[in-house]
C-alpha cells in the first residue's frame, strides 16, 4: 500500500479510526490539536458516526471517554500535556476502574515551552497511575502503536497512554496503514460493579491494578518496540527513548552505531533489557526526551549505581527538546556549525493580528487603568496572553486555564483594588465559571473582562462552547445585570469603552464586562471560503 | 541522495505551501520526507521555519543538524539569516528581498543587504515584484520555489506537475498563474546564480 504523508498527530488520529474507535474526546491544546481535527475532517469517522465534537476542557473529555469505554466501545481523549493537569482526577482513578472497550489516552508534551507554560513530563503521570505508556519515536511507530494500544488497552483492561511530543506531533513523514477493523457493540463489564469506587471496592481494584504490573513489564521485554541493537565497543551503552533514538541516529548516517543501544518506547521500563545493558558497558548515556525518568530511576537516590551521563550530570541540557547537535555533542563528536546569526537579526515574537478585537480591548483597558497603577490585571491562556509584550504591557498573570478570575479574586481578598481578570470565552467556559461563581458567592470586587472572540483562537480557531451563552451563562450564575456589559471593541467605541470599565472598577462587587467581536482569522476564512461558494 | 532544507518566513506567510509542492513530488518519486513544521503561539506573525529533509534513504531525525542544510528558503530577507548557523559551507540562500516588517527594531535595509552580500551563494529575489506583474500577488511564495528549483535534484517537470495537482481543486487559471510564477522565479534564478 502507498505511503500517506501524516503528521504524527495524523497518524495517531487515523491508526484510531482504523482500530475501529468510536469517539474522540479533547479540548484544543498545542500540539495535540490536530489529532482532533483529523478525525473531524475524515470521510471515514463522518461514515462510521465516530463522535468527534471538541469538550468543553480536558476533564469532562477524559470522563467522557471513560464513559464510552464503560459502554463497550474503543475512545481516545486527547491532549496537550497541561491538559492532563486538568483530567487529572478522572485519569488517575481511571486507571484503578480499568477499561472496557479499549481506551487511549494520547498526550502530547511540549519540551522547549514552543506553546505552553511549562515542559512537564506526562510520563511520570503515566508512571504515577500505573499504566502503559507507549512513546514512539516516528510517524509510523506513531500510527502502528496506536493501532495496537487499543487491543492492549483490552487485553489488560487498563487505559493505555501515547505520549508524543511537539516534534514528532508536528512533524510528517510517510506511514504505511492496516486493515480497518469494525467498531465495537455496546458490551458492559461482567462486573457491574467495576466502576464504583466504593473504598472496599477501590482497595480491590487497586491490588488488581498492582498484579498487572509485572505482566506488563514481562510484555515490554519481549516488545518489538523495545529492542536491544548490538555494538562492538562496550566503553559506553546507550539507553535511547521515543525521539532521542533518532537524534542517535542521525549522528550515524551511513555508518553504524559502535555502542550498544536499548531503544525503549514501552513503559513499563524492560528492567531486565537495562541490565544487560548497564552490566555489559563501562558507562551509560541515557537520552529521553523530555524530564530524566529513566536517569533518575537508574541513579537512584544515592546515586552509587557507576557512570550513568545524561541530563542529571550535565552530560545533556538539563532543559529543553533535545537535536542532533546536542546529542552528536554528548557524544564527543565533532559538531560543524554555519556561520553566525548576523546581529542585526532581530527577534521576531508572536502578536496580535492586524484588527484582532483583543488590541481594542487592551487599549480601553489600558486606558481605564491608566490611575490605578500597575500589577492589577490577571490574564489567562490564549492569544490574549500576548498582551503581556509591548505596546501593552497590559496584564500580570497568566498561570493557568481559568486562573485570571481566581486569582483576581485572591488579590481582592487580600486587599488589592481594583482587581481585573482577562480572559476569553472559551478559556471561560473551560475552567473560568467555577471561579466566576466564587466571586459571587462572596459578592468579592472583581471586574471580569470576557473576551468573546467566538473561537478557540490561539489553536487555529475552533468551536468555543461558550458561543451565544456567556450572558446567560453569567446572568445565571447570578451576575447583577446593571453590572454585565457587553461592548463592541472598536476604535469608535473606544470612548465609551473606557467610560463602562471605569465605572465597573469602581465598583465594590463582581462586574463582567464582555467585549464582543469576532476573531480576526475565523472572520477571513470565513469571508474567502463564501467567495469561493 | 539527500537534500535538507531550511524552510523560513513569518508566521502567516505561508511556506508551509512552499513544502507541500516539494512534498507532493518527493512522495510521488517514492523518496523519503520528513517535514516538521511550527504551529501554535509563534503562527501569529512570530518568525517560523520548517526543516524539510528529503533522501533516497529512512531519515533519523525530524530536525537538521546545523551545518549540515544545503538550501535555505526564505520568503522574507531577515529571516533568512536566522538561520545561517544550520547552512553548511557550500549551502545555497535563496530568499525574497522584501522585507515583512512587523517589529519596531527590523535592521536597516541597508545594514540587511550588506549581511546578504556576504554570503558566497545566494539568490536574492524580488519575488512580490514578479507575482505581481504575473497577476498574482499572493503567489511569490511560488516564485521563491522556482528560484530555489535548480538547486533541488529533482527533474523541474515533477515540481511543475506537483503545482498542477496541488491547486487542481482552485481551477485553472490559479494553476497557471502559479505555474507562471514558478517558471519566473526559476529563469531569474538560472540568470542570477
Amino acid at each position: 500500500m502507498a505511503k500517506q504523508l501524516f503528521l504524527g498527530d495524523e497518524a495517531i488520529a487515523q491508526a484510531a479510526l482504523d482500530a475501529g474507535l468510536s469517539g474522540v474526546y479533547a479540548y484544543p491544546g498545542t500540539p495535540s490539536t490536530e489529532i482532533t481535527e483529523y478525525i473531524q475532517k475524515s470521510k471515514q469517522a463522518a461514515a462510521g458516526n465516530v463522535h468527534r465534537e471538541w469538550a468543553t476542557n480536558e476533564k469532562t473529555a477524559m470522563e467522557a471517554a471513560i464513559g464510552m469505554s464503560y459502554a463497550g466501545k474503543r475512545a481516545m481523549v486527547c491532549m496537550k500535556h497541561v491538559g492532563l493537569n486538568v483530567a487529572a482526577d478522572p485519569f488517575m482513578n481511571v486507571a484503578i476502574t480499568g477499561a472496557n472497550g479499549g481506551l487511549v489516552i494520547v498526550v502530547a508534551d511540549d519540551p522547549s515551552m514552543h506553546s505552553s507554560q511549562d515542559e512537564q513530563d506526562s510520563r511520570y503521570f503515566g508512571k504515577f497511575a500505573f499504566i502503559p505508556i507507549f512513546e514512539p519515536s516516528n510517524q509510523q511507530e506513531a500510527y502502528d502503536m496506536t493501532y495496537e494500544a487499543f487491543d492492549y488497552s483490552e487485553k489488560y483492561m487498563i487505559p493505555v497512554m501515547i505520549r508524543i511530543t511537539t516534534r514528532l506531533a508536528h512533524s510528517r513523514s510517510g506511514v504505511e496503514t492496516q486493515t480497518v477493523k469494525p467498531q465495537k457493540e455496546i458490551k458492559l463489564h461482567a462486573n457491574k460493579k467495576q466502576f464504583i469506587l466504593l473504598p472496599a471496592l477501590a482497595r480491590k481494584y487497586y491490588n488488581e491494578l498492582l498484579a498487572k504490573q509485572a505482566p506488563m513489564e514481562a510484555d515490554s521485554e519481549n516488545s518489538k518496540y523495545n529492542k536491544i541493537i548490538e555494538g562492538k565497543d562496550k566503553s559506553l551503552g546507550i539507553i535511547a527513548s521515543g525521539i532521542g533514538y533518532n537524534y542517535l541516529m542521525e549522528n550515524f548516517v551511513g555508518t553504524d552505531c559502535p555502542y550498544p543501544v536499548l531503544k525503549i518506547n514501552q513503559y513499563p521500563l524492560p528492567v531486565k533489557m537495562i541490565t544487560r545493558l548497564v552490566d555489559e558497558c563501562d558507562a551509560v548515556l541515557v537520552l529521553e526526551e523530555g524530564y530524566p525518568l529513566i536517569e533518575e530511576q537508574l541513579r537512584g537516590l544515592l546515586n552509587r549505581g557507576g557512570n550513568i551521563k545524561g541530563r542529571l550530570d550535565g552530560t545533556i541540557n538539563r532543559v529543553g527538546e533535545l537535536g542532533p547537535n546536542m546529542v552528536g555533542a554528548a557524544l564527543g563528536m565533532e559538531q560543524v556549525e554555519g556561520s553566525p546569526i548576523p546581529e542585526i537579526v532581530a527577534p521576531r515574537p508572536p502578536a496580535l493580528c492586524v484588527a484582532c478585537p483583543h488590541i481594542d480591548s487592551y487599549l480601553a483597558l489600558n486606558e481605564a487603568m491608566a490611575e490605578h497603577g500597575e500589577g492589577k490585571v490577571f490574564a489567562d491562556i490564549g492569544c490574549y496572553t500576548l498582551g503581556a509584550l509591548p505596546p501593552y504591557n497590559a496584564i500580570y498573570s497568566t498561570v493557568d486555564m481559568g486562573a485570571s478570575i481566581t486569582m483576581a479574586k485572591g488579590a481582592s481578598d487580600a486587599g488589592l483594588r481594583p482587581t481585573v481578570a482577562v480572559i476569553g470565552d472559551s478559556t471561560f467556559t473551560h475552567s473560568g465559571i467555577t471561579s466566576l461563581l466564587d466571586c459571587i458567592w462572596e459578592k468579592t470586587p472583581v471586574t471580569v473582562m470576557i473576551l468573546d472572540n467566538s473561537t478557540t483562537g490561539m489553536t487555529g480557531g475552533q468551536d468555543s462552547h461558550a458561543l451565544g451563552k456567556i450572558e446567560s451563562i453569567c446572568l445565571g450564575l447570578g451576575v447583577e445585570k446593571e453590572h454585565f456589559h457587553i461592548i463592541k471593541p472598536l476604535k469608535n467605541k473606544h470612548e465609551e469603552n473606557v467610560e463602562i470599565i471605569k465605572k465597573e472598577l469602581a465598583y465594590e462587587g463582581v462586574s463582567v464586562i464582555v467585549p464582543t467581536r469576532e476573531c480576526i482569522q475565523t472572520l477571513n476564512r470565513r469571508m474567502r471560503s463564501k467567495t469561493k461558494k | 541522495m539527500k537534500i535538507d532544507i531550511i524552510l523560513a518566513g513569518v508566521g502567516g506567510q505561508g511556506i508551509l505551501s512552499i513544502a507541500s509542492i516539494i512534498g507532493y513530488a518527493a512522495v510521488k518519486k517514492g523518496l523519503y520526507l520528513k517535514q516538521a513544521e511550527v504551529h501554535g503561539m509563534s503562527q501569529r506573525g512570530g518568525d517560523v521555519q520548517s526543516n524539510f529533509r528529503l533522501a533516497d534513504y529512512p531519515i533519523a531525525s525530524d530536525l537538521i543538524p546545523k551545518g549540515k542544510a544545503d538550501l535555505i528558503i526564505s520568503v522574507e530577507p531577515m529571516e533568512a539569516l536566522r538561520y545561517l548557523p544550520w547552512l553548511s559551507k557550500n549551502g545555497m540562500l535563496i530568499t525574497n528581498d522584501q522585507p515583512f516588517i512587523n517589529i519596531s527594531n527590523y535592521p536597516e535595509e541597508s545594514k540587511l543587504k550588506a549581511e546578504l552580500n556576504k554570503l558566497p551563494h545566494k539568490v536574492v529575489i524580488n519575488a512580490d515584484q514578479i507575482a505581481k506583474d504575473l497577476g498574482s500577488a499572493r503567489s511569490a511564495n511560488m516564485v521563491i520555489l522556482g528560484a530555489a528549483s535548480p538547486f533541488i535534484d529533482m527533474e523541474f517537470s515533477a515540481l511543475e506537475n506537483a503545482v498542477s495537482e496541488v491547486f487542481a481543486g482552485k481551477g485553472e487559471d490559479v494553476v497557471n498563474v502559479n505555474l507562471a510564477c514558478l517558471r519566473a522565479g526559476r529563469e531569474f534564478a538560472e540568470k542570477n546564480k
